[in-house]
């Protein structure tokens, strides 16, 4: 037998499940807002999204029934993410602003 | 090989499991070109944000977060509905795929009707970036040139973003247009849908997306 085997079906009820949990999220995501957690409301809402789009992929995108090449060309896509946010930051977060036009803007 | 009885089969391919994993790593593949395209964009705004975080939580305020809400409900539900197209797809039911899609396109033009509404009342506002912002409507006259000047930039990312994501919509919309003829001649079945499969992931990529920009662009510093 080929790879076709394993195409078995997910049972209805775990998409259902999913997208109770991801309605759920939703609702958080808009109640949290509603919440003076200062500094704390970006980081929530940023770990509810990434949890709704951890469900999404793994259940409703099968990543977690697929094959480990499938699992690294998914994570690749994230991994390389990562890069692009962190080493733009800390270049923009590492230089003198004050020198920049856009604070001179700014400060009018 | 049974396989090499089955229309669909390609002639370079072993056989049709073979040939659902190539299809499937090369979506993955075009994903990840996705995930850096909008990581671009994300990247940008996650700058200017903290550069200019008073302006991004006023414009933030001037978003319509029901609407916002609603359509984050509409495209999580489409994301239900084409999963179940492509559940429909490996059981081989073919008026249950065509069924599931058609639920999946009303859903996805209910959101981007909602965001036309939301894009005609930036406008209606002089909230659109260009040579007309704010020089009218009820905000007028309420910011120095330094906050206008900032609040612009907030729109420019809400508009391109916003923007990209629609249009992504709006090519998921064609493809099922593409695709629904194919599903009803039964094109597709049980051994072989790995375009419906393929458009499922891209759909669910989009939903992704909007995830993320719902809280980061409607909810900015809170809504106290």
């Amino acid at each position: 037998m080929d790879a076709h085997s394993d195409h078995h079906v997910l049972p209805l009820k775990l998409y259902l499940t999913i997208f109770v949990a991801l309605m759920v999220g939703t609702v958080l995501t808009v109640y949290a807002a509603y919440i003076e957690l200062g500094w704390l409301n970006t980081p929530v809402a940023l770990l509810i999204a990434v949890t709704k789009a951890t469900l999404v992929v793994l259940f409703f995108m099968h990543v977690k029934y697929n094959t480990p090449l499938m699992w690294v060309f998914a994570a690749g896509g994230f991994f390389f993410l990562l890069i692009l946010l962190a080493l733009t930051l800390q270049d923009y977060y590492s230089r003198p602003w004050e020198s920049t036009p856009a604070v001179e803007f700014l400060v009018g | 090989m049974s396989d090499s009885h089955n229309p669909a089969l390609q002639h370079h391919f072993d056989d049709l499991g073979q040939q659902y994993e190539a299809s499937n790593m090369g979506m993955w593949a075009f994903i990840a070109q996705e995930i850096l395209f909008f990581g671009g964009l994300f990247g940008g705004y996650t700058v200017y944000r903290n550069l200019y975080t008073d302006a991004f939580i006023e414009g933030s305020q001037k978003l319509d977060l029901s609407l916002g809400a609603f359509n984050t409900v509409v495209l999580i539900a489409s994301s239900l509905t084409v999963a179940l197209a492509v559940r429909a797809a490996q059981m081989g039911k073919k008026n249950a795929i065509f069924a599931w899609m058609i639920a999946t396109m009303i859903l996805g033009l209910t959101f981007l009707g909602v965001k036309y509404f939301e894009y005609a009342h930036k406008f209606h506002d002089f909230l659109v970036p260009g040579e007309s912002f704010l020089t009218g409507g009820p905000y007028v006259g309420l910011f120095d040139a330094a906050m206008a000047g900032q609040l612009k930039i907030f729109f420019s990312f809400y508009f391109v973003m916003t923007g990209m994501h629609a249009l992504h919509m709006v090519i998921g919309i064609g493809l099922m247009l593409y695709y629904l003829p194919k599903i009803w001649r039964g094109t597709y079945n049980s051994e072989y849908f790995n375009p419906i499969e393929n458009f499922g992931l891209y759909w669910h990529f989009v939903d992704i997306i909007w995830i993320f920009l719902f809280p980061l662009l409607y909810l900015i510093g809170g809504r106290m």
